[in-house]
């Protein structure tokens, strides 16, 4: 794989790593691009970092003892403490660092959790390391449910999708009828210096993204749409495409913000009809156009009150 | 030797644990716990420890804290009591399987509801089979020198494992007690620097808290519980150098008045100087009593605790804690187990006493052990029952 990206002239972005910190023969799904995500992740930030993941499908996925496929320093402790185990990394190693006992050299600190352990489960101890300063990269890849115990819905799964606790019914025909948690603007309302939107489809803005979360004085909160082709019941090679979709229809739009100014990375001239994200996700089938409209309106006030905020 | 002054418990162990130059204090407040952790940030704050002192949302957040700084191959310290505890019960069972060397201090306390800040062992026994060391102190001095104690123990490459100092809410955690206070040199001298086989750093990548299947689980449990088991000789060997050191002699269990004792009572932390008191008014009275303190309950020192009460007739264990719906108390479950097989074995009684802060005298004491020598159900008896 290396060997490939070797031969390509493009070079997307400086620093662009050709080494792996997550092995392949991992057991994650076909056409994972949350794998994908924390591939990019830690090609961004490279070899000095060190992992704290909370459990969910990346955790399970990666880890089986004796097996591992991390190639950088890992920890897994529970599910809804990411957070606060690096938050604990991040002081021990500054405390003996300060006292001469490990080498003096600087070590990004990442947590990791999915959209269960972070908007939900872990938001807590999220709320605590951001609003006491740790210096930790904290990413969320969010799947938009709970993937690894068989798809059940959490806090940030979407308006209208379907999920084994949020099934569609006659009292709920929607399914999943609360809308997504906005994890950006309570992450930014703790007064971080860096939070972000990222996804894997763009993976030179994510890279971007993270290497400049790496730079700043502070906590800094990532939060990446990761497709999960079994969750949401599309095809695994069309990963990506959704990706694109989830951005051009102002779904998930990119975007950061940065010691309080908010910045759009990526503005279509005109945002794509949600239909077209909507068509062929099994997640969103039992959907009419009653509902489909109700989402639209939604997406495009959200959207509108994005790029107010973001001029 | 130190000098020895008259200070709070708490106050004096969280100084003990400044002098062993703690890296990381991740605390949250809960009451009776709150000065050790003040007074620990107080001791950040004006820069006479350096450490980082990380002031956490939660219980929960706190023993997570702990486990990434002492993974990260930190000395490491947390203190908390009874909801503190049962919130961050589910951390306290992983800190141990991944054989993180934390010190908690646990200030005893009931677990609501009812609400009660007052002192029992509820909350220890809760976590009794969480894989944790798990010691028990009767007063101040033995609490102050239990925090070098549980530093070494944790971090000793043989043991790897994490510490519980069981120290009795308010009874004395809040008394003022006459404490002869370490030197630098002394917790030099015994505390040998913290240098863990793994850590958690980027010179030596290493994975830690890998999921077990079925094939591997046992293996691990196995593993875990023989760690604990083989903990046991380092601990000794812990209380015999500070004896060299201080001149103050701690083991497992220890034993008072019990050589010819036809009854024999048996605790565990500050209610043992109260039955000392008991145990001297009966022998006044010439009734051949005696005391065992359990100092150490995990892991359980079964010949040390058949060693102590062989030859006695009767044996009365106080238990600080309900097990609802069993057949005895915790600690009286252990020694009925321990004691069965023996061919001489006394008769064992159990009292339950002293829940939720009600208070306990010798006097109280004698009551009960009356009470239990007449009652031949072996079962328990929960003592001052008001109707």
């Amino acid at each position: 794989m290396a060997e490939t990206a070797k031969n390509k002239v493009i070079k997307p972005i400086k620093n662009f790593s050709l080494e792996e910190y997550i092995s392949s023969g991992h057991r994650a799904c076909q056409g994972c691009a949350e794998v994908l995500a924390v591939r990019h992740v830690l090609k961004a930030i490279g070899p000095d970092m060190i992992l704290a993941m909370a459990t969910g499908c990346m955790e399970i996925i990666s880890s089986p003892y004796p097996l591992t496929s991390w190639n950088v320093p890992w920890i897994h402790v529970a599910f809804e403490n990411a957070a606060a185990v690096a938050s604990g990394v991040e002081s021990g190693l500054k405390a003996l660092r300060r006292k001469g006992r490990v080498p003096d050299k600087d070590v990004t600190i990442v947590a990791m959790g999915g959209d269960g352990g972070t908007t939900d489960i872990g938001f807590q101890a999220l709320s605590g390391m951001m609003e006491r300063g740790h210096k930790v990269i904290y990413v969320c890849v969010d799947n938009e449910a709970y993937m690894n115990t068989g798809i059940q819905r959490s806090s940030s799964t979407p308006f209208g999708a379907t999920t084994t606790t949020s099934p569609a019914g006659r009292i709920k025909p929607a399914g999943q009828m609360t809308w997504k948690k906005d994890m950006v603007a309570i992450a930014a309302a703790h007064g971080i210096p860096y939070t972000a939107t990222a996804c894997p489809t763009f993976f030179t803005d994510l890279q971007k993204k993270i290497q400049k979360a790496k730079e700043v004085d502070g906590p800094s909160y990532i939060h990446i749409l990761s497709v999960c082709p079994t969750g949401w019941r599309i095809p695994p090679n069309k990963a990506i495409e959704y990706g694109q979709l989830a951005v051009d229809t102002g779904v998930f739009p990119l975007y950061e913000v940065e010691k309080g100014v908010w910045k759009l990375n990526r503005k279509p001239k005109e945002l794509k009809p949600i239909s077209e994200y909507f068509k062929g996700q099994g997640r969103y089938r039992h959907l009419d156009e009653k509902f489909t409209l109700e989402i639209q309106d939604k997406i495009t006030e959200k959207w509108n009150k994005l790029v107010k905020l973001c001029e | 030797m130190g000098r020895k002054v008259g200070v709070e418990v708490s106050i004096a162990a969280a100084d003990a644990v400044g002098l062993c130059d703690v890296d990381v204090v991740a605390a949250y407040p809960i009451t009776p716990q709150t000065h050790v952790v003040e007074h620990l940030s107080e001791l950040c704050a004006s820069g006479s420890l350096d450490a980082e002192f990380v002031p956490v949302e939660s219980e929960h957040s706190a023993m997570s804290v702990c486990c990434g700084s002492a993974a990260a191959g930190a000395r490491t310290f947390t203190a908390t009591s009874s909801q503190g505890l049962a919130l961050m019960a589910e951390i306290v069972f992983i800190a141990s399987s991944m054989r993180l060397p934390i010190v908690m201090f646990l200030a005893n306390r009931a677990l609501s509801s009812p609400l009660s800040i007052w002192n029992d062992h509820s909350d220890t026994m809760m976590v009794r089979d969480s894989g944790w060391i798990q010691v028990f102190c009767e007063n101040g001095q033995e609490v102050y020198d239990a925090v070098f104690h549980a530093f070494r123990v944790a971090e000793d490459a043989r043991v790897s494992l994490p510490v519980m100092i069981n120290v009795d809410g308010f009874n004395l955690t809040h008394v003022i007690e006459p404490i002869e206070f370490w030197t630098k040199d002394m917790t030099q001298k015994y505390l040998p620097e913290f240098k863990p086989i793994h850590r958690l750093h980027p010179d030596k990548v290493v994975t830690m808290g890998a999921f077990g299947m079925p094939e591997i689980y046992t293996e691990a449990k196995m593993a875990q519980n023989d760690a604990l088991l083989k903990s046991f000789p380092v601990i000794k060997q812990g209380w015999d150098e500070l004896a060299d050191l201080t001149g103050r002699k701690y083991s497992p269990v220890e034993m008072y008045k019990t050589e010819d004792a036809e009854t024999i009572i048996l605790g565990m932390g500050s209610i043992c100087e109260t039955a000392t008191l008991a145990v001297d008014q009966m022998r006044d009275q010439g009734k051949k009593a005696g005391l065992v303190k359990l100092r150490l309950w995990r892991p359980l020192p079964v010949d040390d605790i058949k060693k102590a009460l062989a030859g006695a007739k009767d044996v009365l264990v106080l238990d600080r804690a309900v097990s609802f719906g069993a057949a005895n108390a915790p600690v009286t479950s252990e020694i009925r187990a321990i004691m069965y097989h023996e061919s001489n074995r006394p008769n064992i009684h159990n009292v339950i006493a002293g829940l939720g802060g009600r208070d306990v005298t010798p006097d109280h004491i004698i009551e009960m052990l009356e009470m239990a020598l007449a009652d031949k159900t072996h079962g328990y008896n929960i003592f001052g029952v008001r109707s």
